[in-house]
């Protein structure tokens, strides 16, 4: 790891002020960043300290409905608070399916959005990435490529963002604070994330020194309270990154969808947000028919990167089984085994 | 704004209050134990956070404590394995680990146990013991303990008489 | 061979009982000292930098950059570096192998130790490693068994046969009713024990001291003595407990070395730990390996023919071959057998043994092609391994010293309710729409015997030491040696005082090939003899003891007392014994050692029967292991409770063989990439729901005085496979190349 200054910031602005600089890095609770560092992957010249900053560790219903979440919020807090669980079951699913107790327990929302992708190639600087070093080439391309984007990707870069959170967040429209030196600007985390295209080097929207200060959930995300879960094929039982990953939120009235929201993870560099399948499920039935439709038309553009064909199969099969569990509703407890495969009903 | 020259920290370790000057800011809470407080009782096994081996309580919360910056914990409350029993007596969920058979070669486990200690404190695991499995997957075991941990953890949990609480959602 | 084992459990105390670990303690309250947690006043750390190429040469080091760093003392490269005494690429025999000690600037394969970086902090020394950026000339590097033409070793694993045979296999093979080939391929694993490498050495004039985890300190102290040209009696190894060693610490290793050549370097005791992600090339692997199996049947499902054959990888520097197919030597009766190993050299760090190397890598395959033929024949597959079960061992046709496998396939059967199971892949479901499988493998490890040396005492205050440079890796060794320690000197465990795990005792041979308790038990077994029979000798020699006249076999030892066999209300206490003898103690040494004998005459191994049942989402392909059980057979049983952990662990160690492990190597460039615990998937405990092993009951009289077998490494044998075949019978899916993931059986 690089010798760097440490800042601790006391209020927003003296972080952002520190943080305009060139070669700064918010730290948080540093579950990615410290990872990254210590690997050599990024070796910022400055850390501005965040964790001291007031206030950005609450949870607010907003007097218009829905919640603020404050970018200090850990994870695991997230999780557990009763009423955002309540209102945002596939939100709490996701997040406990993610990482470990030791690292939801540390890691913060706002941390959570800036993770990087755990594409081998990024992780190693031995290897070309364009990522690291815009323009060196991705060495990806060519090599291990099991677990790369099927969606989204570009010849300069076919990683995939690694957020679980994330996913179930875009689906329910969230969207994020970020304060800048001149003041506050709210971005829809749909358009947070930034496709590689010939720049993959920019991950997110964020400019120099801008800091998310809370992910918002509008009012009308708690209206698929009762059918909506998330759903995450992964290599081990658990505490292993999403191979893919799904969340379905409905919306149901008289036996038809009015509507439907769908986002997967593990496919892009961004939490993908499923549109055209969400157009497909629009007032129709739920039934494995329409959920097959759907399927197809959140696939219909999807396209391998390497030895991964069979994640844009795996997917569609995912999508089918996420909708599936989450018109049957959901559970009044979080299963034993979130967003598992292997939770202790199969709604099939 | 504190300028990286003051990288003086407060930290209560074990209910002893330690007033550390730090010569260098990239010291992890893990390392700061080990090399500079002597207690080596966390160990090192990834320094990734990706084992859990290193695994502390932070203000009551278990965390790995390779991935946490020492100075960033300004004020903060460690507990770690040292800090469990008292003397001779054995905390209970050390206890239940010699009785389970929850260890073999015994590197893992001090973090195995201060997870499970933070794993019961959270209380939302109750006593079911999938959901026991899922919240200890954090503490990876090479030796392959798992039964015993889980079986350990159970039985402390019911012997410390927590109440289960339910899961939110 | 007299049958001690029948004598002790009449008498004995210790040995049988499930007693808790005795350095359970010190292992949960953080009190157990590894060698990183060692701090010597003035200790500096050490820190390797590696290769990240695979092959070539280092063309430069900015080691300015580096010793500009502050806190960095220096940084040692090829060219500075202490002189050894002896070549570190020098061959004498073939349990020493070649290391990476800076003697050039060669890159033989990527995560080599290319220099060393020392510094007063780890954070200096972490930095100044990196700091060093080298350069490097690069040459294609060599990867895959497909990259060379494939060779035959000369011997395989730890010096067995590379060919082995009888009978014609291909006449066996034609003649055949049903036949079957197959290739399997299983991938290149790393030990990955909790414990990363390290070591703290200390200098002092030409004196060593290192704290290291070794399974075989004597081994350590004497490849230290000939590199540095010191006495070993000069050299003092402590490894009071290794965080895992299965295998990669049997022998000392590069970056170990290099530590104490740093500390020699800068004349100041120095600390080395490897980095996770160093441990994916210099400490060893266990080998990628294709495996070919032709198996055929006669019209009754009799094997009338197996041939195993096995291709495998080593470094392009060393010899260290998997010898997967040895295990088709002992385990299935076939008129016609053949078994032989291929090679080919890549440009990794050297293979090395890894827990049951050759036979995990053999099982997993030679247990599916079993399912294979037995699903051919239309035969159970359990049915099938009894139809073929080998009275006697396959090739060399000696009898088993003892073989309970007929017992374990029927209590195991049992236990897992194997006969609910309904034959056809797919057939069986949780009731939740998930597939269900069961699947069943044998397991076998050969019962080996090392050599070791104990010391033994007994004190006049009745109290009792046993010394031996054993090893405590996991397995529970200061647990079970003390027992046998115990009821050697007819002793309570509590007037006990066990010293191990230090090269100043005797030497305590080698954790490894699951024989440390047998050889180590065996040596303190007969040191305590020793020590009996000089107690025996004062008291029955001498007429004011109610011994005297009952002659050394006509007394036997209990709860520290003499008793007469002949009448057992007469006996003498230790501490009486020694007053009147005026004797402060007595002590005695003893040796554990295979006896020949009994080896020419018996075939010995231990066995076993795995059952396994996974659950398999029909759709998304998710594997989960549900329930295992497992059967062993394997001699007498020193510690139920420990015996027990063992075989979980070793089952555990199956289902990550099957459905996790890989290290996956991009090939052009020969690194791993996934050399960290995040991607280098072994099972978290939620892969883990249900584990049950059966201790079934065995008596060897041949295998050694105490009639052990090891128990450590036989559960991963059987598992793999069982778990395959589980798989094949949930999905219908034959996935011949493990890991066993989802997008294989996506279909």
């Amino acid at each position: 790891m690089n010798r760097f200054d440490y800042v601790r910031a006391r209020t927003i602005a003296e972080a952002v002020a520190a943080a305009t600089e060139p070669g700064a890095a918010y730290l948080a609770a540093g579950t990615n960043l410290l990872d990254l560092m210590k690997g050599g992957v990024t070796r910022p010249a400055r850390l501005v300290d965040v964790t001291h900053l007031p206030d950005l560790d609450r949870i607010d219903r907003l007097p218009e409905g829905g919640f603020r979440v404050g970018a200090l919020v850990r994870n695991s807090d997230l999780a557990y608070d009763t009423a955002f669980a309540r209102a945002h079951p596939s939100v709490a699913e996701a997040l406990l399916s993610g990482a470990s107790a030791q690292l939801r327990n540390a890691a913060t929302v706002a941390g959570n959005l800036m993770q990087r992708t755990r594409c081998p190639y990024f992780y190693d600087p031995a290897s070309a990435c364009n990522k690291r070093q815009p323009g060196a080439g991705c060495e990806a391309q060519g090599g291990e490529t099991r677990l790369h984007a099927v969606l989204g990707w570009s010849e300069h870069c076919i990683a995939t963002h690694p957020s679980d959170f994330c996913v179930p967040l875009v689906a329910l429209d969230a969207a994020v604070e970020i304060a800048g030196k001149d003041g506050t600007r709210e971005v829809p985390l749909e358009a947070f994330h930034r496709l590689p295209g010939d720049a993959p080097e920019r991950e997110t929207v964020l400019e120099a020194g801008e800091l998310i200060v809370a992910v918002r959930l509008p009012a009308a995300a708690a209206a698929f309270s009762g059918h909506s879960r998330y759903l995450k094929i992964r290599d081990r039982t658990s505490y292993a990154f999403a191979v893919v990953s799904a969340a379905a939120s409905l919306r149901l009235d008289q036996g038809r969808i009015t509507e439907g929201r769908l986002a997967l993870g593990g496919v892009a560099l961004k939490p993908w947000r499923a549109r055209a399948a969400e157009a497909v499920l629009y007032g129709a039935e739920p039934n494995e028919h329409i959920f097959r439709q759907a399927a197809d038309a959140a696939l219909a553009e999807a396209k391998p990167s390497g030895d991964n064909a069979f994640k844009i199969e795996l997917a569609r099969r995912l999508i089918v089984r996420t909708l599936t569990r989450a018109a049957a509703g959901t559970p009044e407890r979080m299963p034993a085994l979130p967003a598992s495969a292997f939770e202790e009903t199969l709604h099939a | 704004m504190e300028a990286s020259s003051s990288l003086s920290l407060s930290l209560s370790v074990n209910g002893t209050r330690h007033d550390i000057a730090l010569d260098d800011p990239r010291v992890t809470l893990l390392d700061l134990l080990r090399e500079r407080l002597g207690l080596t009782g966390s160990k090192k096994g990834c320094d990734r956070g990706q084992c859990g081996a290193c695994t502390v309580l932070v203000n009551g919360r278990r965390v790995n404590s390779c991935l946490s910056l020492a100075v960033s914990l300004d004020g903060a409350e460690i507990t770690t394995i040292e800090g469990l029993a008292q003397g001779d007596a054995l905390h209970p969920v050390q206890a239940a680990f010699i009785a389970h058979d929850g260890f073999q070669c015994g590197f893992c486990t001090p973090g195995q146990i201060m997870s499970a200690v933070g794993l019961i404190r959270e209380g939302h695991a109750g006593d079911d013991p999938e959901r026991v499995r899922e919240a200890m997957s954090g503490n990876l075991c090479r030796c392959g303990a798992y039964i015993g941990i889980t079986q350990a953890v159970l039985d402390a949990q019911a012997k410390m008489g927590t109440e289960q609480q339910g899961e939110a959602a | 061979m007299p049958d001690i084992a029948t004598e002790q459990a009449r008498h004995g105390s210790s040995i049988g009982q499930p007693l808790t670990r005795r350095d359970g303690f010190l292992k949960v309250t953080g009190g157990a000292t590894f060698a990183a947690d060692n701090r010597p006043e003035g200790m500096l750390h050490a820190v390797i930098a590696v290769s990240r190429i695979a092959r070539g040469r280092v063309t430069h080091l900015d080691v300015a950059a580096a010793k500009a760093h502050p806190g960095v003392v220096d940084v040692m490269v090829p060219g500075n570096a202490p002189k050894l005494a002896s070549d570190p690429d020098a061959k004498n025999d073939p349990f020493t192998f070649r290391l990476d000690l800076l003697q050039n600037d060669r890159v033989r394969y990527a995560h080599q130790p290319i220099a060393v970086v020392i510094a007063e902090t780890l954070e200096a020394a972490t930095e100044g490693a990196e700091l060093l950026a080298p350069r490097y000339e690069t040459e294609k590097p060599r990867i895959g068994l497909d990259t060379a033409e494939a060779h035959q070793p000369e011997a395989v694993g730890a010096g067995d046969k590379t060919a082995a045979s009888k009978g014609d296999v291909e006449a066996g093979l034609k003649n055949a009713e049903r036949r079957i080939e197959a290739v399997y391929e299983t991938p290149a694993q790393y030990h990955n024990a909790m414990e990363p490498h390290a070591i703290v050495a200390q200098w002092d004039g030409d004196r060593l001291t290192v704290d290291t985890p070794s399974q075989g300190m004597a081994m350590a102290t004497m490849r230290l003595a000939g590199l540095f040209g010191i006495d070993p009696k000069n050299i003092l190894v402590r490894s009071p407990f290794l965080g895992g060693g299965f295998g990669s610490k049997g022998f000392l290793s590069g970056p170990q070395v290099l530590g104490v050549m740093a500390a020699k370097h800068v004349g100041r005791p120095v600390k080395l730990v490897l980095r996770r992600e160093q441990m994916f090339g210099p400490v060893g692997h266990r080998a990628e390996t294709r495996q070919t199996l032709r198996l055929g049947t006669d019209g009754s499902g009799a094997l009338t023919a197996l041939d195993h054959h096995t291709l495998t990888a080593t470094s392009s520097f060393d010899d260290f071959y998997e010898p997967a197919s040895a295990l088709s030597r002992y385990l299935y009766k076939a008129p016609s057998l053949s078994t032989g190993h291929s090679g080919v050299r890549v440009d990794t760090g050297t293979p090395l043994f890894m827990r049951a190397p050759g036979e995990a890598s053999g099982s997993a395959a030679l247990e599916a092609a079993i399912d294979e033929m037995a699903e051919a024949c239309g035969i159970d597959p359990l049915v099938f391994r009894q139809m073929n079960y080998a009275e006697a061992e396959p090739i060399s046709e000696r009898p088993f010293s003892s073989k309970a496998l007929r017992e374990c396939y029927e209590q195991g059967a049992a236990r897992f309710g194997w006969d609910r199971r309904s034959p056809e892949p797919r057939s069986m479901s949780d009731g939740a729409g998930r597939l269900v499988g069961w699947g069943v493998g044998t397991a076998l490890f050969p019962a080996l015997m090392m050599q070791a040396e104990a010391r033994a005492e007994i004190r006049a205050d009745g109290s009792g030491t046993v010394a031996i440079g054993a090893h405590d890796m996991g397995q529970g060794a200061w647990t079970a040696l003390a027992q046998i320690a115990a009821d050697g000197l007819g002793i309570d465990l509590d007037r006990l005082d066990f010293q191990s795990g230090s090269s100043d005792l005797p030497n305590g041979g080698i954790a490894g090939g699951s024989a440390h308790t047998a050889t180590a038990g065996s040596a303190i077994h007969s040191a305590a003899a020793a020590v009996l029979a000089q107690l025996s000798e004062l008291a029955t020699t001498d007429e004011r003891s109610p011994l005297f006249g009952a002659g050394n076999a006509g007394v036997y030892a209990a709860g520290g007392r003499l008793i007469r066999r002949d009448d057992e209300s007469r006996g003498e206490s230790f501490s009486d014994i020694l007053a009147r003898a005026k004797k402060n103690s007595v002590s005695a040494s003893g040796k554990g050692a295979p006896d020949p004998a009994s080896r020419e005459s018996y075939a010995m191994h231990a066995h076993g029967a795995v059952f396994a049942e996974v659950t398999v989402d029909p759709d998304l392909g998710q594997i989960r292991v549900t329930r295992l059980v497992g059967a062993f057979a394997a001699g007498r049983i020193v510690n139920p409770r420990l015996v027990t952990s063992q075989y979980y662990g070793g089952m555990i160690w199956g289902v990550s063989f099957a459905l996790h492990e890989n290290a996956v190597v991009d090939p052009r460039s020969g690194r791993v990439m996934n050399p960290n615990l995040g991607e280098y998937h072994v099972p978290v405990n939620a892969d883990v729901p249900s584990i049950e092993a059966i201790l079934v009951e065995e008596h060897d009289p041949h295998v050694n005085p105490l009639g052990i077998k090891g128990v450590g490494e036989i559960g991963i044998t059987g598992t793999a496979g069982a778990i395959a075949n589980a798989v094949y019978h949930a999905t219908g899916v034959r996935v011949r190349k493990m890991p066993i993931t989802l997008d294989k059986v996506l279909g």
